[in-house]
């Protein structure tokens, strides 16, 4: 399927470069630097040392720079156009953050700095906990898990620690049918069975079916709010008192808080336990541009257990709990560490610009928007497309497949061939619980007119599909250095490593 | 096709003495789009009726294939393995995943026939 669409002579594109993979481009013996010829005579390795070749590629400085430069052209990321990946909140990421996470000051910390040089940085994590805590109503936060299903672990396992701190170890974990695939994956690492908890025919927890699963052998409940639907779950009070009379806790996956920040505090709704995930609410990169950061906040009951370290207010500054028995603030009770070090620090500072950038009542905006947004998408898209559930909608907005039936189109069909038109398409085939998904989620951070020529595609890809006109869509993308994959040969025979062309490995 | 018998889950069953073979139907295989990958069950081991037995990964997701009955896994469908595809190819034949020696054969009457089957599946579009 890789044909060019001109023929030239060197294969590339214009300046749509054909680059090689850099292990292609190995000349033996080129090196960026010049090493000093090492003295064999000195070994004192006692014979362990590396008998092979490192397999390193020789390469000269420039042509690293070429080789990375290019293949950062051919990526397509929030800061080439839209990103409408739903569940995903691709937002812009201020240069401001930025500019902050590179201060010399910070950005040139060593965590195993001695404490006293290093207050600054405790100060900020202190702070940006604080934030968290007051977004949250909760009165705690473990800072350390490294991103959202890092954030699910660290809960799953306070609750798992505040149960059998009572006695009481439980079995099972409920969890909705449309989460996200994590949340089960959590509850089963952390030896729960998991039960799926049905929607009802508005896309929302089917209250009926969930009580009637409850029982005393459940730990916890994983409810995500607003749902994968982009739904406000509008019972979560009578769900959260429902889980509290069994005994249970309130686990809710915080993947959406960027719909809800300012607006609604997750610890008024009785929830015990709640990720933040740094990168999709305030701003962070991820994808491929970052590390993501999970923080977790926790309810009063289970504040105790919360993994090491933390930060508290000592006699002499800030100090970070490592130990169980730290005299100042040590808890017997948390249940340990689960990450090197503190946590993603460049992650909290760039979280802590964002939020201090736009302040309560610009945060409270940016929920705001993100759900008016959605809305707009909603409502301009209803009658080309289907939506799963009437609205108002909140960040994201959900269409299934019923308005291609008949016409040859799938889901992927349509996805790919937003690309052709120069999009990033939507999350697709997810939630499971409605046929062939469509998932937007556009972000306070998009203009009307960006909007605008997205709506525009989308209606003249859905009329083009339905005109019979289905061929070019089963092509696409046709525009892209790569053209359609085989995603099923992808799958089944997938070849995930270099190996050196056979003549040469026979050398 | 006349002892085949069917679950809303989209299982299919064939008895032969005590011990049922089961699969996907092709409306599942449909459905689920190219599958890439099978995680079949241990023999010996003993399922409820409805129990999540084994998982058919596709390009589009990882799905639970549950027992329509009750029993002991007495084989598992191993070809499957190293070629998935089998299930999308020949779903009601060379594509079965498990054999299940029933512990409640009266469980049977639960399921669907082939008609009834059609019938619910008609529904669901």
């Amino acid at each position: 399927m890789d044909r060019p669409k001109t023929e030239t002579l060197s294969g590339n594109q214009g300046l749509r470069i054909e680059e090689p993979l850099i292990f292609e481009q190995d000349a033996p013996g080129r090196c960026g630097v010049d090493l000093p010829e090492t003295d064999l005579a000195d070994n004192r390795l006692g014979g362990v040392e590396r008998q092979d070749p490192v397999g390193l590629p020789g390469l000269s400085e420039p042509q690293v720079v070429r080789h990375f430069t290019r293949l950062s052209q051919k990526n397509y990321g929030i800061d080439s156009g839209f990103y409408p990946l739903g569940s995903c909140t691709m937002k812009h990421n201020p240069r401001l953050n930025e500019k902050m996470a590179r201060l010399q000051g910070l950005g040139d910390l060593h965590p195993l700095q001695p404490e006293s040089t290093v207050q600054g940085a405790l100060e900020m994590i202190d702070t940006l906990a604080h934030w968290l805590k007051e977004l949250t109503g909760m009165p705690a936060v473990a800072m350390s898990p490294a991103a959202g299903a890092h954030g699910e672990l660290c809960g799953i396992m306070a609750i798992r620690a505040a149960l059998e701190d009572r006695g009481d170890p439980r079995s099972r974990v409920l969890v909705p049918e449309s989460a996200h695939g994590t949340n089960p994956a959590t509850a089963a690492a952390c030896g729960y069975s998991i039960d799926s908890i049905p929607a009802d025919d508005r896309g929302r927890v089917d209250l009926e079916a969930f009580k009637s699963m409850l029982g005393d052998d459940v730990a916890a409940i994983m409810l995500t709010n607003p749902n994968t639907c982009g739904l406000f779950e509008n019972d979560i009070i009578e769900i959260a008192d429902a889980v509290h009379d069994a005994g249970a806790f309130f686990y809710c996956d915080g993947a959406n808080f960027n719909a809800i920040v300012g607006r609604v505090r997750p610890g008024d709704l009785g929830v015990d336990c709640m990720h933040l995930n740094l990168h999709k609410t305030f701003s962070t990169p991820h994808g491929g541009g970052g590390p993501g950061s999970g923080p977790t906040v926790l309810s009063e009951p289970l504040a105790p257990f919360a993994p090491l370290p933390f930060v508290v207010h000592g006699k002499n500054g800030f100090h970070l709990v490592e130990t169980i028995d730290d005299p100042i603030g040590g808890s017997a009770k948390s249940f340990g560490r689960m990450k090197g070090f503190h946590g993603q620090m460049g992650m909290f500072i760039r979280s802590l610009a964002y939020i201090l950038s736009h302040g309560a009542d610009g945060l409270r905006q940016v929920s705001g928007d993100a759900v008016l947004n959605a809305n707009y998408l909603l409502a301009e898209l209803s009658d080309d497309l289907t939506a799963s559930f009437p609205g108002p909608c909140m960040h994201e907005a959900l269409f299934d497949d019923r308005f291609l039936k008949g016409t040859g189109v799938s889901t992927l069909d349509f996805a790919k061939a937003m690309i052709d038109e120069g999009f990033h398409p939507m999350t697709m085939y997810f939630p499971l619980v409605v046929s062939g998904a469509l998932l937007m989620e556009p972000t306070e951070t998009e203009s009307k007119d960006a909007l605008d020529q997205y709506i525009a595609v989308v209606k003249g890809l859905a009329a083009k599909a339905k005109s019979g006109n289905d061929g070019p869509f089963h092509e696409a993308p046709v525009l892209t250095p790569r053209q359609r994959l085989d995603e099923t040969a992808a799958a089944r025979n997938p070849v995930l490593r270099w190996t050196p062309p056979v003549e040469e490995a026979a050398e | 096709m006349a002892d085949v018998k069917f679950s809303k889950e989209h299982e299919w069953i064939t008895i032969d003495g005590d011990t049922g073979t089961v699969g996907i139907t092709p409306y599942a295989q449909e459905q689920l789009g190219d599958v890439v990958y099978v995680e079949l069950p241990e023999t010996g081991k003993e399922f409820d009726k409805d129990a999540e037995v084994a998982v058919v990964e596709s390009v589009k997701a990882a799905s639970e294939i549950y027992t329509p009955v009750a029993g002991e896994i007495v084989a598992a469908n191993g070809d499957l393995e190293d070629n998935p595809g089998t299930i999308n190819s020949d779903p009601l034949a060379a594509g079965w995943i498990f054999k299940i020696k029933l512990s409640d054969p009266s469980q049977l009457d639960g399921l669907l026939d082939e008609a009834a089957y059609n019938d619910y599946i008609g529904d669901l579009d």
